[in-house]
């Protein structure tokens, strides 16, 4: 076996987070090697990295024994590594064979040569046991299925000797799951090496060789093999921290009495189905799954961004209408969604425009703003949340990830809603700031507020929620007290393992 | 990351004059006072080329009275191109509106009843635009762009492809009046970058259209209805052409379907200019007036020096490339962080 790439001490930080801090992955030619992590453990950013798409702060990459740098995308597909990404890369409106050559084209002087760029595809796909696939179709047009067959398609016509695949089998049935795996096992006896990506531990032990298991940015384990029992690999996922952030449970300050959300068998189709819940003032329900298994499509139902195709929400009783954001916002729900940047902030507004927001009405007599209120109420507010600078003319763009978060969360507060939807509220956050997000979680509770709040990092649920609903694909799978479950059973249950 | 200083204190230390620049937030603007700067340079040029010409009174205000209909549409477009978006049809609107109202039958009714007209056809024109590229989801390029085809159609339709003859003395005499010997003319363009300024920068519809342009999700995601708000800040810039279409007929005496032609690119060039960002989100009033007053005082020195309109078409895409590659790197300074 040839040692075909070698990374050592990678190390990639971007503003407010350390990605990657330290990963060592070593992939041989023709092995299958998988990547486990749970998420957030930085295996994205280390695809990235490998598609040249990221350039790491520190460590080195060699390729063949060669000391190397993936300086752009490009370069990485010249030196023989090719990636196909969780979210399809494809542009649906060119044809099969446009795609596959896409960067690449089939061409003299500048001339297309179709007829040639037909031909090589049919080729390809043939190789891939799906020679029925016409080169000259429209890709948008083709299954999800077909779609990953072009995606790989393409990864062969660069001559990949390492291929990378995110979650390949997200989107397929049971019976393209087996021909991908067949393709798999024909390119690794060729000599490519594959490195897969996937929450699906069963996967990992039909297909793969060898498993490196992610934390935190940092390599935990590297070349195991893909028997490892799944305890042990659980373990080596949920390793707690040397220094641990989550918060340390408190006492709970539920208010029974006081029924303030209440949503039942909500549903949207192919998103999720099924969800009945209530939540209580003073109590903070997390919402424990994976990314993908529709948590952030249930939050942002119950809030009405998405319009609900069955189900009824109720606040303090009364019906919610569904699919009205502005009703929700005044009934007393405030969203924090989980894409801060792109769903919730104005990056080029100060820090009051982002404040006021939502509550543009309280701010203005006869349309006109009145600047000065605004101001004095939003500084107070800032001041309260210890977000700092607390200076509300600052740019909102200047301020950490932690800071920002808190500037969601004051939105709401000076709107008056008692109902937050946090949706993965420590995303992008740093380890210091957490911990206060965690207090000021704590403290809106306390104060009566009632709180839903996704994660996919289960100790942030199982520390801070007084009760957990554990969702996947889609359905809620388990409901209990926080203080009745461990990482250990979310983890087995969210990733539908047979351990414990 | 445990090794990470804590988040508060570390990005935060920007300088505060390299904050992005909200409605309110600077007193100064890097690109405001480089715009600012090109305008000066324009009037010294005018200044050295034609010393007897330029700066006397009778020429600057008759160069402002022929910028001032522009001037009001390129108000309105700011808006527009704030919350995002784009409006290629005021020039068509424009000639729509000064046919419809010196038709004979709008004239008999008297100034009064063909302003409202004026306004009137603007607006719902605006409004037309704003519904189809809110509730029809329709691309704004698109939307407008059927609307500056169709509106230019029926204007040839109702003129029969006439220039119709303003016949009413009390509606001449007022807008081609002067008050307190300033043109009336120049008195409107001034009102109504006054209003236009106090609404971006005053008032909540302001403040919304800012935050559609910077993102329309979280503006959404806020409880803010943010259909109904593109579709008036459209009907805003219909309005705007409405007033310019009444600007030109007092001032050429006239209605025809022609007037307005090429004031969308005008408008938008000045716009540009002055600042705004074609992506949405930023901008500013005082930059388009200085952007309206460059493209103006330019055309004005081409003039004066007997140079021919050839020229000055370069000369003005020229300057739009060069204001625009000067705003990208005085943005690129700022956005360090």
């Amino acid at each position: 076996m040839t040692q075909l790439l070698t990374m050592t001490g990678i190390v990639k930080t971007f503003p407010g987070v350390r990605a990657l801090d330290g990963v060592d992955l070593q992939v041989q030619a023709g092995e299958v090697h998988c990547l486990l992590g749970q998420n957030g453990a930085g295996k994205s950013t280390l695809i990235k990295v490998l598609a040249g798409a990221h350039q790491p702060d520190e460590g080195e990459i060699h390729w063949l024994g060669q000391k190397t740098t993936l300086s752009s995308p490009v370069a990485a597909l010249r030196m023989g590594v090719a990636t196909m990404y969780q979210e399809l890369d494809l542009i649906p409106g060119l044809s099969v064979a446009d795609n596959i050559f896409l960067g690449h084209e089939r061409a003299r002087f500048g001339f297309t040569r179709d007829r040639r760029a037909r031909h090589e595809a049919t080729a390809l796909l043939k190789r891939l046991g799906h020679a029925e696939i016409p080169p000259d179709r429209e890709v948008g047009r083709l299954s999800a299925a077909g779609q990953q067959l072009v995606s790989m398609a393409r990864a062969l016509a660069h001559d990949a000797r390492l291929i990378v695949m995110d979650e390949p089998t997200a989107a397929l049935a049971a019976d393209e799951v087996d021909n991908l795996f067949r393709i798999v096992e024909e390119l690794t006896e060729e000599g490519v090496a594959v490195v897969y990506i996937s929450h699906r531990l069963e996967e990992i032990r039909r297909i793969g060789h060898r498993v490196t298991v992610l934390k935190d940015g940092r390599t935990v384990a590297t070349g195991l093999p893909a028997d490892t029992p799944t305890s042990e690999l659980v373990a080596l996922m949920s390793g707690k921290r040397v220094e641990t952030v989550y918060p340390v449970r408190e006492e709970s300050t539920v208010d029974e009495s006081r029924e303030v959300l209440r949503v039942e068998r909500l549903g949207r189709d192919d998103e999720f189905a099924d969800v009945t819940f209530t939540v209580h003032a003073g109590e903070i329900l997390g919402i424990a799954g994976l990314v993908g298994a529709g948590r952030s499509e249930i939050l942002e139902t119950i809030f009405g961004a998405r319009r609900a195709h069955e189900g009824k929400v109720f606040v303090n009783g009364k019906r919610l209408r569904a699919g009205d954001v502005k009703a929700a916002v005044e009934a007393g729900i405030g969203l924090a969604p989980e894409e801060r940047k792109s769903q919730a902030l104005l990056m080029d507004m100060s820090v009051a425009d982002n404040v006021t927001l939502a509550s543009l009405a309280k701010y203005s007599s006869y349309g006109f703003t009145e600047n000065g209120k605004e101001l004095k109420d939003s500084r107070a507010m800032l001041e309260d949340l210890d977000l700092r600078p607390p200076d509300p003319r600052r740019g909102i763009r200047t301020l950490s990830g932690g800071n920002q978060q808190k500037a969601v969360v004051a939105r709401w507060l000076v709107h008056g809603s008692r109902i937050l939807l946090l949706d993965e509220p420590t995303r992008g956050v740093d380890v210091g700031a957490r911990a206060e997000l965690y207090r000021l979680i704590r403290e809106l509770a306390a104060d009566g507020v009632a709180i839903v709040m996704v994660s996919s990092e289960m100790p942030e649920v199982l520390g801070l929620a007084d009760r957990v609903l554990v969702v996947r694909e889609g359905r809620v799978i388990h409901e209990a007290p926080a203080d009745q479950l461990t990482e250990a059973d979310v983890l087995d249950m969210v990733m539908e393992g047979s351990a414990a | 990351m445990t090794q990470l200083e804590p988040a508060t204190g570390r990005d935060t230390e920007v300088p505060k004059a390299s904050a992005p620049r909200s409605s309110r937030s600077l007193p100064v603007d890097l690109r405001l006072a480089l715009l600012f700067g090109v305008l000066v340079v324009i009037i010294v040029i005018g200044w050295a080329t034609a010393p007897q010409q330029f700066l006397t009174e009778s020429n600057l205000s008759t160069v402002l009275r022929l910028a001032a209909p522009s001037g009001v549409v390129a108000v309105g477009m700011t808006f527009v191109i704030i919350s995002g978006g784009i409006d290629l049809s005021v020039g068509s609107v424009i000639g729509l509106a000064s046919v419809w109202l010196t038709t004979l039958a709008t004239q008999s009714y008297g100034p009064f009843v063909m302003v409202l007209c004026g306004l009137g056809v603007g607006l719902a024109a605006g409004l037309v635009n704003g519904v189809l590229i809110a509730y029809g989801r329709m691309v704004p390029f698109i939307a407008t762009l059927a609307l500056y085809i169709a509106a230019s159609g029926l204007a040839e339709r109702i003129s029969g492809r006439q220039t119709q003859v303003v016949r009413d003395e009390d509606f001449l005499d007022f807008f081609r009046g002067d008050f307190l010997s300033i043109p009336v003319l120049i008195w409107i363009f001034a009102v109504v970058v006054a209003i236009g300024w106090v609404v971006l920068n005053r008032t909540t519809f302001g403040r919304r259209t800012f935050a559609v342009g910077g993102n329309a999700e979280a503006t959404r995601l806020a409880g803010i209805n943010v259909k109904r708000h593109t579709a008036l800040v459209y009907g805003v810039a219909g309005l705007c052409a409405g007033l310019a279409a009444i600007m030109l007929a007092a001032r050429t005496t006239a209605g025809a379907s022609t007037h307005g032609q090429f004031y969308e690119l005008d408008a938008i060039a000045a716009v540009v200019i002055g600042g705004t960002l074609l992506t949405g989100g930023r901008g500013t009033m005082i930059g388009t007036v200085i952007g309206v007053l460059i493209f103006t005082l330019l055309n004005n020195i081409f003039i004066l020096n007997n140079l021919e309109t050839d020229v000055q078409k370069i000369a003005k895409g020229v300057i739009i490339v060069i204001a625009v590659l000067l705003q990208f790197r005085a943005n690129r300074a700022r956005s360090t962080s």
